[in-house]
């Protein structure tokens, strides 16, 4: 098991460096595209501050409280989005038929999934998150100790963990309808897009399904309710906003689950 | 003339046949569509009227935007990053040989995804919309003609500023860099992020007349029924002249590309 694990991370760190050095060879392209990374993602935040220029609060949230949430989503999905985001391709892979390259390699094929085509540019998302996520801590009107500047790391990171998970999810779902791999953008991009913006703005109804189908409300939503000193919406008891780390878990075992049966169930297009 | 209707019919046929990528895209539009719509609702609520729409225009602003958005290709996904191959491929030397003119063909092929996408991508997320949230959809038959009108009059104007973008890989190559700087105009200049008529000042003044504004904002406002009248002809006109000055431009382009050709024999 540690040793099936091992493997899987070494070849994936293998061809995500070969993926590095390729994107290397093209430094100028690199740039480019990094910065436009960033610039594209941090456009959500150009309307925040639009919509900011008309109004003082949003949904009884002010910008630096608005910025926190935005900033934590945003970090957290790069992350993820660096580490496994381009797992989404696999349904191209299974139509044209060069998924089965993956199954004949020494090497854990979510893995494969994973680093394929790594695209560093996406670096450009996670700073973007994290300088927002930084100018919103800053500006907050919370009394940081220690204790909550780790609970603010544990956030982002189970928050990628979670995303995570509904990568690969939304990946395995490809066996099924190789085509549909924008349902899947939905929960990611979509994701994230929702978690920008406060609870309080949206549906009960809606609040309750990223909170209980899909566990979204973990990656920033409650922890950060908890950071600002918020009541949740759904009213749920305290102790749930520090759950994240273990929903992590369990969503990402979900996840390897759906990806396990959806793997089992390929067929090769056989051209 | 028969050509390019028989290129656009194939554009259209060609984008239909998958019917599982168009119902995916449909969901997706929805679920930002209602992601948008609850923050719209928000917005409006703490200041009405803001930008000249009261909540029901801004809420159909959200909604036709969405069902739009594959249409204009305003996130790329039309046929530039094909076009950008064949010029990296070297398969452009075929199209050149044609007995059909370049930019007429791609935009025949265009207006038929475009036509395919308006009815299979748009007509489903905007009844969504509709039916969950209250929007001002006009009754009046001539509001909806003028609507159409506009909304091909931004697919020129789309196409024009698409091709040139396209284009670019005659001198570059590699046209990831330029589409990414193309698609961060796009979404941020045409309306798709915010109406334009919330930008602030001179600011909001000079983005209200740039080329994108007539690709989402203009054909929306007809749809609002801000436009009638002379203001309407206007509006029409000022969508008419930029795509009249980008298609130019395209050609001119064309034109001094396709100089730089040098077919490798083999």
């Amino acid at each position: 098991m540690v040793e099936r694990w091992a493997s899987g991370l070494r070849g994936y760190g293998l061809i995500v460096a070969m993926w590095i050095r390729a994107t290397m060879v093209y430094r100028t392209s690199f740039i480019i595209n990094t910065l436009g990374n960033f610039l594209v993602t941090g456009l959500d935040f150009v309307a925040l501050l639009l919509m900011f220029s008309h109004i003082h609060a949003l949904g009884g949230f002010g910008l630096p409280e608005i910025a926190l949430l935005y900033g934590a989503t945003c970090s957290s999905f790069g992350l993820a989005d660096l580490l496994l985001g381009n797992a989404d391709r696999i349904g191209q892979r299974v139509r044209d038929g060069s998924f089965d390259i993956l199954l004949l390699r020494p090497v854990p094929v979510l893995a494969q999934a994973a680093a394929d085509r790594f695209a560093p540019r996406r670096l450009g998302r996670i700073v973007q998150g994290l300088l927002v996520l930084g100018w919103g801590i800053s500006r907050v009107d919370v009394n940081w100790t220690i204790g909550k500047a780790l609970f603010t790391v544990v956030m982002v990171i189970s928050g990628a963990a979670i995303f995570s998970a509904v990568f690969i999810a939304g990946a395995a779902f490809q066996f099924w309808a190789a085509e549909a791999s924008e349902v899947s953008n939905s929960f990611t991009y979509g994701g994230c897009t929702l978690l920008q913006y406060p609870p309080t703005v949206f549906a009960r109804e809606l609040v309750r399904g990223v909170t209980f189908v899909v566990p979204l409300a973990f990656v920033n939503w409650l922890p950060a309710l908890r950071l600002l000193g918020r009541e949740d919406p759904l009213g749920l008891p305290g102790w749930v906003s520090c759950c994240g780390p273990l929903v992590a878990v369990a969503a990402l075992t979900a996840a390897g689950l759906i990806w396990r049966a959806g793997l089992r169930s390929y067929r090769s297009t056989g051209s | 003339m028969r050509l390019y209707a028989a290129v656009a019919v194939s554009g259209f046929r060609r984008y239909a046949t998958y019917r599982m990528a168009t119902a995916a895209g449909v969901f997706t539009n929805t679920v930002f569509g209602f992601i948008l719509a609850y923050t719209f609702t928000a917005l409006w609520a703490e200041r009405p009227r803001l930008g000249g729409y009261d909540q029901a225009q801004a809420l159909t602003f959200v909604w036709v935007s969405q069902a739009l958005l594959a249409t204009a290709a305003l996130l790329g996904g039309g046929f530039e990053t094909e076009l950008q191959e064949r010029i990296r491929t070297g398969d452009i030397a075929i199209d050149l040989y044609r007995p059909a003119d370049l930019q007429l063909w791609w935009l025949s092929a265009d207006l038929g995804r475009a036509a395919f996408q308006l009815l299979g991508r748009g007509v489903v997320p905007l009844a969504a919309g509709a039916l969950c949230f209250q929007l001002d959809l006009p009754a009046a038959p001539l509001r909806w003609l003028s609507f159409l009108l506009a909304v091909f009059m931004g697919l020129l104007v789309s196409f024009a500023l698409r091709y040139l973008v396209a284009l670019c890989a005659f001198w570059l190559l590699d046209g990831s860099g330029v589409n990414v700087i193309s698609m961060l105009l796009g979404v941020f200049c045409s309306g798709m992020l915010l109406p334009l008529t919330l930008f602030p000042g001179v600011f909001g003044e000079i983005v209200r007349m740039l080329p994108w504004a007539s690709v989402l904002q203009v054909p929306l406002d007809v749809l609002l029924g801000r436009h009638t009248g002379w203001s309407l002809a206007g509006a029409l006109a000022f969508q008419a002249g930029w795509a009249v000055a980008l298609l130019g431009l395209g050609r001119l382009t064309q034109a001094r590309a396709t100089t730089k050709v040098v077919v490798q024999g083999g």
